[in-house]
């Protein structure tokens, strides 16, 4: 089976050529929504088969690299074409085709009647193509293929209504700043490249040959910068800040699209990626804490955002940025498997949200539509109250409302209080532990608040839709309700296999399964942990029921504010009208971007073309010719001006010479 | 060595149907046939010197050239006729005589008006550029270089639209100015090398060991760098091109940027550096800087045009100062990434021109703020639409990518500042392209247009240069074995 693991990514390159050429022609939307499905099923089954040979090999022998073809051979650089399959990328192979046929069978039914509905089934395919060469790529490179694969899917999907000015503005958005990113990323490798090219006559860029090569690596310095250029590609493709402000907006595409690109597999790729490179990331103490404060603070920044919002996929958007915080803290505080397993259930439970809340969209819609009203489809103050007439969506919903939010016996749980646990005794970054521990805190409380106060506000209290339309209400069909039970399932119980040694049910078989690829890390972590404080059980198991305490103080402010009693969110929003305003509108950080950035830019652009290469470069020239021209008529050129223009030339042209010699 | 000169069938072919075109000046239909089975012929000509690579070593013949002629031209003057391929020319010569035949494609219907005298001048300037690509004696070198020059002035006089008349002569002051140089450049090496050896010769290889004084060295190389950049075109000398492109008809626009540009490269490679290594490295720094702000710049300005040709063209100086770059810092594997993205960008930038000129051809409108929600009315020409400038905005699995990330990769270790710069030009491109595709193939239209989805024609087209952008960005690795000797004996073999 691990020689065919080509086949994993042929799969949906086949389904994505199908409904791409002939999707048109075929038109019955069974057909193409079946070989989209299937196509990524049958990806899913070679995982599985992949996973099960893996699971038959000892720990130390589950590495396994497959060379296509070669691709970029060129002086000293080679890239091949390759595949590797080991304990962590098969977890993602898992969670990208597992989560990712669910999605495919949701989007039959969600996208019913769309006009480009095979568009949208090819569009799917090709995101699935690209992020399984992200995770399988044995090299920098082939994972960059998939890396801005994924990027222009995401493109292509957020302005799946391509005639909506703002869809296609969003997804414009998203595109350049995940491109911004990727100049990190790319930066990073040449610095790596290089570095051991000329120092140790190493030319790769290939992950097994670093890693076997990562002793060679200093503590710092030129790691550093590699590193942290490598985090700049990771929190634009992410959304960390300062680049995650792309994010929200990219809910303008379909919901589908949401719950899979937008949680469940593409965002958290920077998070994959530096898993993938651990044993680099760790040699650079200054990165991890970057990664860990810059994820720590994202975490807190987007869930305060998230308490704000009304449109229910907004609320949804700002929690994925604020939980791809707590994994990038994982990241940063030597956390790996943590972070991974966070990842993981984070996949489960907030694809099963989005497609919740697509859900609720898509019956809300459907009333609207057949009572012709215009309301917003999307506003939780349209809402209230659907839990009679969406009982699945409700329940499904509620059970990865609980996981979110931290309550024992739910994913969420295990894995986000092993974060924060982690991020409490991991030796790395002395004092600031307790701080980024703290942060994590606060923000896990953010989390339950906000997750709850949209449940609160859709599903509980009385139906605030017009009640002409009330009666229209009715659950979505299977389709749609059985990717919603199955991933409410696996949010359920996806965290048992993450259990803390500590409760001492069930042994930590996820972090078990992940120790051979972090093994090394966590040894020339060991080089600079701070040795000292053994932290008893008792500790670890004072913070657990410490952030268990929490979420339940989230969820109570919730239910007293938006259940028992309702006129407080009113209360608070008049007498704290700034703060209110200023959370509502996102700390304004769009508006800054676009002063800062974008509109400099433009300008700029224009005062280039207008400005100087019209009037003074081609002016030049032209002056130059119509000198000439001046000079054969009598001289009276001389007067014309154009020699101004000249001179002006020459002077720059010397001025630019001249400080060409001096700077170099 | 082969019994079939192909080399000079590759040079002679377009002319001799150039003249065939002549007698056939009244008989358009016939016309147009001929002149395609003669760039397809040519084409076949070209790839079937694909599989003379395995004649190395040639006897006589330069290290790396698997096809070599030589013949005595005129012998007093110690001109010869010596013509070679190497991987460097293979490449270059496949992709004129594919885009030769593409401009002929879009010319198909365009071109109502002196039909023949149009397609005997492509094929005149196919002749033209061949003859660049593999001339290794300057002074045919020279002849050929002033040869492709006279088609295109026509191509743009006769059949351009605009102000075409002033842009046909800027383009042809241009580039005569430095072709002049040259030609004097040319001339002071053929004396300075036969007053030193007293043998009087213009062949590349017999030039190439001269000692020049680092002035006269520095100077001469000046001279030559001033005609490549002219064409290539480098910034500040580039505001010929977006005229020339706006003005030309499609035709004239895929030649210029597919083949003309490319030139200047070649000349540089092959001439400017190894006749001047001395005075190369001394001007290297200033190449850099011109290289790295050329990128920046021209994207920078293709972002605010309303023009899509003129977008183009802009987006075309900007990729053009990638190639500069990669030949700027020497490397392996920039030259290697240099050389494979000149053919990138010939296919690339070509079928974007392509494009517009169809859309033009439509609805003779080349304003982005005419279009508007294409994707719903012209899927499949929006569907290459998109490809292409995926392409031209680096998507890694298509062929820029290769190119650029090589360029990038090789100069990285050169020149970190520049590099770091020319990140940016990775950068703007994708705004642009995004933004083009947003106005012209997203949101609802803004003008009704009735358009008609592509031809058979015009997928044939498309379909071409498409499928060698995926097979560059997918499988490159045959193209860059080519270069590899080549490139190792240009660089002398640091990493």
């Amino acid at each position: 089976m691990l020689d065919n693991v080509w086949l994993i990514p042929l799969f949906p390159l086949i389904g994505f050529l199908i409904n791409g050429l002939f999707g048109k022609k075929i038109k019955n939307e069974a057909v193409i929504g079946g070989i989209g499905t299937l196509m990524i099923f049958l990806s899913f089954l070679v995982s599985c088969g992949i996973l099960m040979q893996l699971v038959g090999m000892p720990p130390e022998q589950r590495v396994f690299e497959k060379v296509m073809f070669p691709w970029i051979h060129a002086g000293s650089f080679k890239a091949d074409m390759a595949f590797l399959v080991d304990p962590l990328s098969a977890v993602m192979l898992m969670v990208v085709t597992g989560v990712g046929s669910l999605i495919h069978l949701y989007s039959i039914g969600y996208m019913h009647g769309e006009e480009g509905f095979y568009r949208f089934f090819a569009y799917l395919n090709l995101f699935c193509m690209s992020m399984l060469l992200l995770v399988l790529g044995a090299n920098m490179l082939v994972m960059f293929i998939g890396w801005e694969g994924v990027g222009l899917c995401s493109y292509l999907l957020i302005g799946y209504y391509f005639e909506k000015k703002s869809a296609g503005d969003a997804a414009k958005k998203a595109f350049v700043m995940n491109r911004v990113g990727d100049f990190g990323f790319l930066l990073g490798l040449f610095v790596l490249f290089w570095w051991f090219g000329s120092n140790h006559n190493i030319w790769t860029i290939n992950f097994v040959e670093i890693k076997a090569a990562s002793h060679l690596l200093p503590y710092g310095g030129v790691v550093t910068l590699a590193t942290l250029c490598f985090f700049v590609g990771a929190t634009g493709k992410s959304a960390q800040i300062p680049l995650f402000t792309w994010l929200p907006d990219a809910m303008e595409g379909p919901t589908p699209v949401s719950a899979l690109i937008h949680a469940a597999t593409m965002v958290t790729a920077g998070v994959y990626m530096i898993a993938r490179m651990s044993f680099v990331f760790i040699k650079a103490p200054e990165t991890m804490m970057v990664v860990a404060v810059v994820g720590a603070l994202t975490a807190i920044f987007a869930a305060t955002i998230g308490t704000a919002q009304n449109d229910i996929k907004r609320v949804l958007a700002y929690s994925t940025v604020s939980q791809l915080g707590f994994m990038f803290l994982a990241m940063g505080v030597g956390a790996f498997g943590a972070g991974i397993f966070h990842l993981m259930t984070h996949a489960f439970f907030k694809a099963c949200l989005f497609l919740g809340s697509g859900s609720v969209i898509h019956a809300m819609h459907h009333a609207l539509h057949k009572g012709h009203l215009h309301d917003d489809a999307q506003d939780m103050r349209n809402m209230g109250g659907l839990r009679k007439a969406l009982p699945i969506t409700f329940i499904t919903f509620l059970v990865s409302t609980i996981a979110i939010a931290g309550i024992p016996g739910f994913s969420g749980f295990f894995s986000k209080d092993e974060i924060l646990w982690q991020a409490f005794a991991n030796p790395y970054h002395g004092s600031l532990n307790i701080l980024l521990w703290g942060i994590g805190c606060i923000a896990a409380c953010f989390t339950a608040f906000y997750m709850f106060r949209l449940v609160f506000m859709t599903f509980f209290g009385e139906c605030r839709i017009n009640p002409k339309v009330k009666e229209y209400l009715h659950e979505s069909p299977l389709v749609i309700t059985i990717p919603l039970m199955v991933l409410g399932f696996l949010a359920f119980v996806g965290g048992f296999i993450g259990m803390p040694k500590l409760l001492g049910m069930l042994p930590n078989y996820f972090e078990h399964w992940l120790d051979p690829v972090f093994e090394l890390a966590n040894e020339y972590g060991k080089q600079y942990a701070h040795s000292g404080a053994h932290h008893s059980h008792a500790l670890e198991f004072g913070l657990m029921a410490f952030s268990v305490v929490v979420a339940l103080i989230g969820i109570s402010i919730a239910y007293t504010m938006y259940m028992a009693n309702k006129s407080l969110p009113e209360k608070f929003t008049s007498a704290f009208p700034g703060l209110y305003k200023v959370v509502y509108n996102k700390w304004y950080v769009d508006e800054i971007y676009d002063f800062l950035f974008v509109n400099p830019c433009k300008s700029f652009g224009n005062l280039l073309w207008k400005g100087f290469d019209v009037v003074i470069v081609d002016g030049v020239v032209n002056g130059t010719a119509k000198l000439v021209m001046a000079f054969s008529a009598g001289l009276k050129g001389l007067q014309s001006g154009y020699v101004h223009n000249y001179a002006m030339g020459m002077a720059i042209g010397v001025v630019t010479i001249i400080a060409v010699y001096v700077f170099r | 060595m082969n019994q079939i000169p192909i080399l000079t069938l590759l040079l002679f072919l377009p002319l001799v149907g150039a003249l065939l075109l002549l007698a056939l000046e009244r008989r358009e239909g016939m016309a147009r046939v001929v002149a395609l089975c003669i760039g397809l012929l040519e084409t076949v000509l070209a790839c079937s010197a694909w599989f003379c690579q395995c004649n190395l070593p040639v006897a006589n013949a330069p290290k790396g050239f698997f096809l070599f002629e030589d013949l005595p031209w005129i012998e007093a003057l110690g001109i010869r006729y010596t013509i070679g391929m190497d991987g460097i020319s293979l490449l270059l010569v496949i992709l004129t005589a594919l885009v030769t035949v593409i401009a002929m494609l879009t010319s198909w219907r365009s071109i109502t008006e002196r039909v023949s005298l149009h397609y005997l001048l492509l094929l005149a300037m196919e002749s033209g550029i061949m003859g660049v690509f593999l001339s290794l004696d300057l002074f045919l070198f020279y002849l050929f270089w002033e040869l492709m020059l006279i088609p295109m002035f026509f191509l743009i006089f006769i059949w351009g639209h605009g102000r075409n008349i002033y842009s046909a002569v800027k383009f042809f002051l241009y580039t005569l100015i430095g072709s002049l140089l040259m030609l004097l450049a040319i001339i002071g090496i053929y004396l300075i090398h036969g007053s030193q050896s007293g043998i009087y010769s213009f062949g590349l290889s017999a030039i190439l060991g001269t000692q020049f004084t680092s002035a006269t060295g520095l100077w001469l190389y000046a001279a030559f760098l001033l005609a490549f950049a002219v064409k290539f075109p480098i910034v500040p000398l580039h505001t010929w091109l977006p005229d020339a492109h706006t003005d030309a008809p499609t035709a004239g626009s895929v030649i210029l940027a597919g083949l003309l540009l490319k030139t200047g490269a070649y000349g540089l490679i092959r001439f400017g550096y190894p006749l001047f290594p001395e005075a190369a490295r001394t001007l290297t720094p200033l190449l850099i800087v011109l290289a790295v702000t050329g990128i920046i710049y021209a994207s920078w300005i293709a972002f605010a045009q309303k023009d899509m040709k003129r977008l183009v063209a802009y987006s075309s100086v900007g990729h053009m100062g990638f190639v500069a770059l990669g030949i700027a810092v020497w490397t392996p594997v920039a030259l290697s990434g240099a050389v494979l993205q000149m053919v990138n960008h010939g296919l690339t930038t070509t079928a974007l021109f392509a494009l517009v000129g169809m859309l033009d051809e439509r609805t003779h409108s080349r304003q982005i703020e005419d279009y508007g929600g294409l994707w719903g009315k012209v899927p499949l020409l929006s569907a290459f639409f998109v490809l292409f400038a995926m392409a031209s905005a680096g998507l890694p699995g298509l062929n820029n990518f290769v190119g650029e990330f090589l360029i990038l990769a090789g100069s990285f270790k050169v020149a970190h500042i520049a590099t770091i710069l020319a990140f940016i030009g990775v950068i703007l491109p994708l705004v642009y392209t995004v933004r083009l595709i947003q106005e012209v193939i997203f949101q609802e239209e803004r003008r009704p247009l009735t358009l008609s989805d592509l031809t058979l024609r015009e997928i044939s087209i498309l379909a071409a240069l498409a499928i060698g952008d995926l097979y560059i960005g997918l499988h490159p690795a045959p193209l860059l074995e080519i270069l590899k000797t080549p490139v190792a004996l240009l660089t002398g073999g640091s990493p």
